[in-house]
């Protein structure tokens, strides 16, 4: 290690389309369950929307926050807030000064239910009838403000934006703000809640979400040859990040150590992913660098992969590039085959399973390849977890975004 | 569609329990709503467009600096209304 601030993970906590807890998502994705399911609403026969499905998160966090909080909280920060408690519980609730205590929690959209019902109730029934909490609620930054609060987080709450690569961008965010010394403790996640018929809609003009409408369960296959574009999910994951000495003081339980973190951007189309993979290959080396780990050291990676032909391929190549024969011994996992792409909050997700494979040496499965894309140059993780082995282990997490972001996270063993 | 004090008192008291997460029986005439209820301007402007929505009156910004209690709203909402 050549960073002179290690960074380990002792809280973990989330509410996804598997479970309203880690546990129980955890479970299910060892399982190899699926969170899609057929909308319950009218939204297709009224909007003409061609999607019928997503899916969408297991517990309504109305369970298990206050009528108020529900109130004044866009479903994106509800989601938050509810991973950021169970984090924080899950890390024995760590005594420590406010001014050096951070939260960083992005999403990819923000708050587009209030933006949305806010515009419905302008034109329905004036400005009069506006309500005042409107833009706390509807900004981007506002689960990251929240979680500040709720912990009295003062060394500075960060919501950085990358589309679908933001939740992995704030947890090497926060990594960084305590390796420079910022925090002892950071915060760190990310969340999504935009299961609403206009980025549906959206999304299926953009011909990126799939249309299995008959077989939801089905519908997210990365790597499969007949997978026909995402499936849209919502939850959010959290992350207490420490420095290994302050979780040393307290005795704390740690699950693993975030040793690198590696950006770059491709600069080569707004969404299209550069098909030579030079970002990727770029963001992934330097986050090995950072960790100062080599290629046959990573055994684990958990793929960004949507379950869309371009982007999967494109990032097995990367790995093939960037590991070359290495690439044989490592265990590939795409969790949204059983989560559906949280946007915002599936860098934080995949970063948490990332942490939970690394600590029980179990990669998740990958779901619904029937028939493997024969272009697929990296083992895969199917059906079934598979251990990992014994010793000093890393992992990487991959996350990329719309707008060319790359973001890697190399996760070790602790 | 006058209410009675006391009708207003209860369509109040569940705005603002929704709002605050307050029990309904504490919120009480002689209750202030910043001192008492801990209730801060953004709130107070959600309980009013809830109130001007419920009693179908209008309480313009000006006069919200006025109501200092629970029974303050009510005597206006009340006025308001006749």
């Amino acid at each position: 290690m050549t960073s002179a601030r290690e960074v380990v993970v002792t809280g973990l906590g989330a509410t996804t389309p598997l479970g309203g807890d880690v546990a129980s998502t955890w479970e299910a994705a060892l399982a190899g369950a699926s969170g899609a399911r057929t909308l319950e609403n009218d939204w297709a026969e009224k909007y003409g929307l061609p999607v019928t499905f997503a899916a969408t998160i297991k517990v309504d966090p109305a369970e298990v926050l206050s009528r108020p909080e529900t109130k004044r909280m866009d479903p994106s920060t509800q989601y938050a807030i509810v991973a950021a408690r169970e984090a924080w519980a899950d890390a024995g609730s760590p005594e420590v000064d406010g001014e050096r205590l951070g939260a960083v929690v992005s999403s990819g959209i923000g708050g587009l239910w209030t933006i949305l019902d806010g515009w419905d109730t302008l034109r329905e029934r004036g400005a009069r009838r506006m309500l005042p909490m409107t833009v706390p609620m509807l900004m981007p930054n506002s689960p990251s403000a929240y979680v500040s609060l709720e912990f009295g987080a003062r060394a500075g709450t960060h919501a950085l934006v990358s589309a679908c690569a933001s939740g992995a961008e704030a947890v090497g965010y926060a990594a960084d703000m305590i390796r420079t010394g910022r925090a002892d403790v950071v915060v760190a996640g990310g969340t999504e809640a935009v299961i609403h018929p206009m980025p549906l809609g959206a999304f299926a003009a953009s011909r990126t979400i799939s249309l299995r409408n008959d077989d939801p369960q089905r519908a997210s296959r990365p790597y499969d040859i007949d997978r026909d574009g995402f499936v849209l999910g919502e939850g959010a994951a959290v992350l207490v990040l420490e420095s290994a000495e302050h979780a040393a003081a307290r005795g704390a339980r740690v699950y693993a150590k975030i040793s690198g973190v590696g950006l770059s951007s491709d600069a080569y189309h707004i969404t299209s992913p550069d098909p030579e993979g030079t970002g990727q290959v770029s963001a992934m080396r330097f986050a090995m660098q950072d960790a100062g780990v080599g290629a046959a050291d990573i055994v684990h990676i958990n793929a960004h992969a949507t379950s869309t032909k371009v982007g999967d391929l494109t990032e097995t190549r990367s790995i093939r590039t960037l590991l070359g024969s290495d690439a044989d011994h490592v265990q590939l996992s795409a969790t949204k085959s059983m989560t559906g792409h949280l946007l915002g909050g599936a860098g934080a997700i995949e970063s948490l399973f990332a942490v939970k494979a690394i600590n029980e040496r179990l990669a998740p499965p990958t779901i619904n390849v029937d028939n493997p894309d024969p272009e697929l140059q990296v083992p895969l993780v199917r059906d079934e977890p598979v251990k990992l082995p014994g010793g000093d282990i890393a992992a990487i997490n991959n996350s990329f975004g719309f707008g060319g972001h790359n973001v890697a996270l190399v996760i070790q063993s602790a | 569609m006058a209410n009675t004090d006391q009708e207003i008192l209860e369509g109040l008291a569940e705005i603002v329990a929704e709002e605050t997460g307050l029990d309904t029986a504490d919120v009480l005439l002689e209750k202030s709503f910043t001192d008492d209820l801990d209730i801060d301007s953004l709130s107070m402007m959600t309980i009013v467009t809830h109130a001007e929505d419920k009693f179908g009156v209008r309480i313009p910004d000006e006069e919200v600096k006025n109501l200092a209690t629970v029974g303050d709203a009510v005597s206006f909402i009340k006025s308001a209304q006749a």
